[in-house]
């Protein structure tokens, strides 16, 4: 290998590592506030970039009934305890807050022609129409079991995976999309060459990772997350909802996750169940950093991204074994360091 | 009635393959992926429903059963029982390795990781030249048995049942044993256990490598079922069916695995026919439905379907009347012990520190054997917490702690359990769905030495006998004899606590520690807890009491130690502590 | 007719009964506590005196009728629900977030204010270092490494921080040495000149009924005893039901 293809690699390690990074983090919060191991992470970046190459394409997003369907679901189940309670007051809340922006979206996006819009507005779009399926997620499938042991919330993020992968089949086909880059072109750095798509995924991903440090260590609903995670009964007494708690960091990982998908799908090409893998290597990130530690996570995802550009080089067909073997060593490693208290579930 | 049910099922499942027409070829062929997929959601049965832990990754051992086999047999030309052997060996070794970096860890490492390992064995499987890519390996021998050719599916029918049964037989007498039961402990009780001497860590390894074992078989028995292999039924997406498979059929009973196992496998062949048809498209969709389906159960029937099934039959067919019985059996041998009045546990300047707060400030006292030491003092004094820096549970910060002469307050609680230590604990730890008899011979776990393949294969029960007849022997002691069977934590608080002592006493200790027992007591109940306290005293054990009952504890202790704030505010004889003004002040308080 | 009876009342519970499974601990327990009065339950260990806060907090689902300000507070009233009507706790176990500043544990304390749009928590915030000024001191120091009374000093501050109308201690002198017992005890008989009401649950007696107003004593889930503070604190029976020292020996 000379110094111009390591260089190359490097800036592809790096670029799939910032995006592992910010899928460890989410990864991370995820589990730090509701226990739950977000595996269906990985699937709202592919949903992220198939929603935009949808929309590009100048057709109805798929993901738009989605989440107007499971707006649906909740309005019934939400609305049905309501009534149980003698609450019919509450109905139309219930009905606004879950059926509004989905029903909006219906009368918008059909009657607009999304292909023309600016990317940037495509982008906006693509967030609204998938972002809401995190929080949607969480009422459904988590919330009704919030208190039970991790080893339940895992299988059931299983098994949200695998309905989000057969019904990522069903919307998007089984064809892979890449969507034009945001700047085109690349800049000649004398040494080596860099697409300007990369740069956006560098800075976005580090504006990114700022934004939540800020949103973490500044906003008092930052703070109340971040209370949540470290006693929950404390939390709760403070007025702050587990429920509140688990839908606000479910939507952060949504959006994470959509944003990430929107940033890689101009230069790889993704499929409907592309991001499972992805998703993965944010997880090796994570586990790194203990599904604990945000900082050691993402320096962990950066690792997967350098290893598995290195190791395509060498190895190609071996890159997957080689990146998820690494978590072998890893966890050897964090189970001869941590100690952990053993009545934990 | 019911005792006739399972030779019934056995004898129907030996009829089918004789009675199906060859034109139903194909239920036959259902039959056998059934067995398969049932003998992978057997091992996770232990694994998960029992043991409390899981794996996304059998598929993975599955495919190390079957391509150990499909390689060495045409490569090599080896006999596949000899392959049979190596790829037990191989999926042994790999599992206790694995099972030793993840299980140390908290309960959800070991299925990432198992997500892990499966998804990196199926690309090893897609990509090794010799295995045939991803295109696979061909031309696998059929299996001989007894000079027959194993190559119709109606034969191989019986060799797949025969090797379930045999794996639902021993799973049973496995969870029906001294192991079984310290594997049943580590969904819950990991600390009851390792105090009653049970290595958990141990168990947890064992029982994920007997799950890869039971994937590794039906891994075998595939490749000689299909005589090719290639990677796909090996991915990750058929490890997470199988963990369906387990979940939805009733992940806490081995029957459970059997149904599962079942019904996702029709369920799955009718929605292939279905649903691309419904939806105008091919692809695998029945997944959505799995998952929506695995999701509604998680929800509303956490134990899956059996529990449910088997509720409805109970209320038409009731069981009967109550079998369970406890054999006579000679008695476990009894280790020796000190001579009444030598001191057995010495305390001396213990400090325990969480964090910015000292729960125990340079503490010493002493035991000695025969006499019962109460430790008192308000909530929050620290008692519990000495408790725990002197049973191994949470280690001391500073200061030493000597039992029978040997420095004990760096040994893990097990160890200090195996030199004769054994206590209760303040907040009840059984095992609440588990029967008294099976909680209490917990206690007798390091009694016994007949381990897991000597339960699967029954020759443990001289030796089980003896473990029941010494658990019941001390439930009657306790007063306890009519609950022997039921469920413990159907039992009131008070009993439960006594209960605990029956564990306790089932160590057969020289030191016991007691901590509240007689919270949630009637008062004829403490009488006949405090005369038990003084009978075990006169044999010659030492105990440490910790209690808020004054009566109680006046009329019982020959010694008693105060405790306020974490340290140590008055010792002495029941008397003295009782006229002591800085005891009177520390119990109602007081602020001038 | 005593003074105080004058008072309107702010927390009323009736024949409130607590279960776990089929082990009552609190049966029919009924209780009064008027706005700006201080109401010890005392009583021994495992008594039910945990578990009666857990209840009206809404950590636990109860049985009976509670009512606050006027409304009935069913089990469907979430803890959450709760803290906006002006109820707080500070649990036994303070549930402080160990590995945050002491100051934004206090302002957690105010989220609920927040959370309504009430933005004015530095006047609180100032207030209640001025009760706690230990706590201006420490203010950048993570909870955790705070020593046991500083944690109740915290909780407490915490709590104050949503502005309660009742605010409910859990066994504030839990573990506490006699020196910071009196400090805490004298921050809470102030309350009273804030408009805060406290419900006060102690097993250390003496000290509990000497700033109380009104005093329960609480035996095995059941209200034994109740009377003015005064009164139990010379009652020879509230000895006896703490000791077992007293008669039967």
């Amino acid at each position: 290998m000379d110094f111009q293809i390591a260089l190359l690699l490097g800036q592809d390690g790096l670029t799939n590592g910032a995006i592992y990074a910010l899928l460890a983090l989410a990864l991370v919060l995820v589990f730090a506030v509701t226990r739950v191991i977000f595996i269906p992470q990985g699937e709202f970046v592919a949903y992220g970039a198939l929603t935009l190459a949808m929309l590009q394409a100048g057709k109805l997003p798929a993901t738009l009934w989605m989440i107007a369907a499971l707006g649906a679901a909740i309005v019934v189940i939400d609305g049905a305890i309501a009534i149980r309670h003698g609450a019919a007051r509450r109905l139309p809340r219930i009905v606004l807050s879950n059926l509004g922006v989905p029903l909006a979206l219906l009368l918008i996006v059909p009657n607009i022609n999304a292909a023309g819009l600016p990317l940037i507005a495509q982008i906006a779009l693509t967030l609204a129409v998938v972002v809401p399926l995190g929080p949607m997620i969480y009422r459904l499938a988590y919330q009704p079991i919030a208190e039970a042991p991790v080893l339940i919330l895992l299988i059931v993020s299983v098994a949200v995976h695998v309905v989000l992968i057969g019904l990522g089949l069903l919307f998007f086909g089984a064809e892979g999309t890449r969507t034009p880059a945001f700047t085109d072109g690349t800049l000649d750095l004398g040494v080596t060459m860099l697409q300007y798509q990369t740069l956006w995924i560098l800075a976005i991903s580090a504006v990114l990772i700022v934004a939540l440090y800020a949103f973490f260590g500044r906003t008092l609903y930052g703070k109340a997350l971040r209370a949540t995670a470290l006693n929950r009964t404390g939390a709760r007494l403070m007025g702050i909802s587990t429920t509140m708690a688990g839908k606000l960091s479910f939507t952060l990982a949504a959006m994470i996750g959509t944003f990430s998908g929107i940033l890689i799908s101009p230069i790889t090409t993704l499929y409907y169940d592309s991001g499972f893998l992805i998703g993965l290597k944010g997880f090796v990130g994570a586990i790194i950093g203990g599904l604990a530690s945000y900082p050691v996570a993402a320096a962990g995802a950066l690792l997967v991204g350098f290893l598995e550009s290195y190791s395509s080089f060498y190895a190609s067909a071996y890159k997957e074994v080689i990146v998820f073997t690494l978590i072998i060593p890893v966890l050897l490693w964090r189970s001869l360091t941590s100690h952990h208290s053993e009545e934990e579930e | 009635m019911r005792r006739l049910t399972l030779p019934l099922f056995v004898a129907l499942l030996a009829l089918v393959p004789v009675v199906l027409p060859s034109s139903a070829e194909f239920y036959v062929t259902l039959l056998n992926y059934i067995g398969l997929y049932a003998l992978v959601a057997l091992g996770l049965v232990l694994l998960t429903g029992v043991g409390g832990l899981t794996s996304f990754g059998q598929a993975a051992f599955v495919g190390v059963g079957a391509y150990t086999t499909a390689w060495l047999t045409t490569a090599f030309g080896w006999n596949p029982w000899l392959t049979l052997v190596i790829a037990f060996a191989a999926t042994t070794l790999v599992a206790l390795a694995l099972g030793f970096i993840t299980l140390r860890m908290g309960g959800h490492y070991l299925p990432l990781g198992t997500i892990a390992w499966g998804i990196s064995l199926y690309f090893l499987f897609g990509n090794i030249e010799s295995f045939g890519g991803h295109t696979g390996l061909g031309g696998i021998p059929p299996v001989s048995l007894f000079g027959m050719e194993l190559k119709s599916g109606r034969e191989f029918y019986y060799l797949i049942w025969i090797a379930l049964m045999l794996g639902v037989v021993a799973t049973q007498n496995l969870l029906d044993s001294r192991d079984g039961r310290a594997i049943r402990a580590l969904k819950g009780g990991v600390v009851m256990a390792e105090a009653m001497g049970v290595n958990t860590a141990w168990y947890k390894i064992v029982i994920f490598t007997i799950a890869a074992q039971f994937a590794c078989v039906s891994g075998w028995l595939y490749a000689h079922l299909q005589r090719f292999v290639n990677p796909t039924p090996f991915s990750l997406t058929q490890g997470i069916e199988y963990l369906f498979m387990a979940v939805i059929g009733g992940v806490g009973h081995v029957w459970g695995a059997l149904l599962g196992a079942g019904l996702i496998t029709i369920l799955k062949q009718w929605l292939q026919d279905l649903l691309p048809k419904l939806l105008g498209q091919s692809g695998n969709f029945e997944v959505i439905v799995f998952g929506l389906v695995m999701i509604f159960v998680l929800h509303r029937a956490r134990d899956g379907l059996w529990p449910v099934i088997m509720q409805r039959i109970e209320r038409f067919l009731p069981s009967g009347g109550d079998s369970r019985q406890v054999e006579p059996a000679e008695a476990l041998p009894r280790r020796d012990r000190p001579v009444g009045g030598d001191t057995i546990l010495e305390v001396q300047q213990v400090t325990k520190r969480f964090g910015g707060l000292t729960a125990n400030n340079s503490v010493s006292f002493t035991v000695r054997a025969g006499e019962v030491m109460a430790l008192i003092g308000p909530n929050g004094a620290g008692k519990s917490t000495m408790f725990n820096c002197i049973s191994g549970v949470n280690p001391p910060t500073e200061g030493e702690v000597r039992f029978l002469g040997q420095r004990v307050d760096r040994l893990l609680s097990r160890e200090i359990a195996r030199r004769g230590m054994s206590r209760t604990f303040q907040h009840v730890r059984l095992l609440p769905t588990m029967s008294v008899l099976d909680n209490v011979a917990i206690g007798a776990h390091l009694r016994g030495s007949r381990h897991f393949v000597h339960a699967s294969c029954r020759l443990d029960r001289d030796e089980e006998r003896r473990l029941r007849a010494e658990a019941a022997k001390q439930i009657e002691r306790v007063g306890l004899a009519e609950h022997m069977f039921d469920a413990a934590g159907s039992l009131p608080l008070g009993k439960q606590r006594i209960v605990e002592i029956a564990r306790a006493l089932a160590a057969d200790p020289c030191l016991l520690l007691l901590d509240e027992p007689a919270a949630g007591l009637r008062y004829l109940e403490k009488q006949s807890l405090a005369e038990l306290l003084r009978k075990l005293r006169s044999e010659g054990i030492g105990i440490l009491l910790v209690e808020h009952d004054m009566d109680f504890v006046m009329g019982l202790a020959d010694r008693i130690v105060v405790m306020e704030f974490g340290e140590k505010l008055a010792e002495g004889l029941p008397k003295q502590i009782q006229e002591d003004p800085k005891v009177l002040q520390a119990y109602l308080g007081g602020v001038e | 007719m005593n003074a105080s009876d004058a008072r309107p009342v702010l927390l009323e519970a009736k024949d409130l009964s607590v279960a776990y499974g089929k082990v009552e601990a609190l049966h029919k327990v009924s209780l009064t506590i008027r706005e700006g009065e201080i109401v010890t339950v005392i009583g021994p260990n495992g008594a039910g005196k945990t578990t009666l806060l857990s209840c009206l907090m809404g950590l636990l689902p109860g049985q009976g009728e509670v009512s606050y300000v006027g409304r009935s507070l069913g089990n469907d009233f979430e803890v959450e629900e709760r803290v906006g009507l002006g109820l707080t706790l500070v649990p036994e176990k303070r549930e402080l977030f160990s590995d945050m500043s002491v100051e934004d544990n206090l302002l957690l304390g105010a989220f609920d204010r927040y959370r309504r749009g009430d933005r004015d928590f530095a006047t609180t915030m100032n207030e209640v270092y001025g009760i706690f000024p230990r706590l201006r001191e420490r203010a950048s120091q993570m909870a955790g490494t705070l020593s046991g009374g500083e944690r109740q000093m915290l909780a407490m501050g915490r709590a104050l921080m949503a502005k309660p109308k009742l605010l409910m201690l859990d066994e504030p002198s839990l573990g506490l040495a006699p020196l910071i017992i009196r400090e805490i005890f004298r921050i809470v008989s102030g309350l009273r000149e804030m408009g805060v009401s406290v419900l006060l649950v102690e097993q250390n007696a003496r000290a509990a009924l000497q700033v109380a107003d009104f005093g329960y004593v609480l035996e095995t889930g059941e209200i034994s005893l109740e009377g003015p503070s005064k009164e139990l604190a010379n009652d020879p029976r509230v000895i006896e039901a703490y000791l077992g020292l007293g008669g039967k020996h």
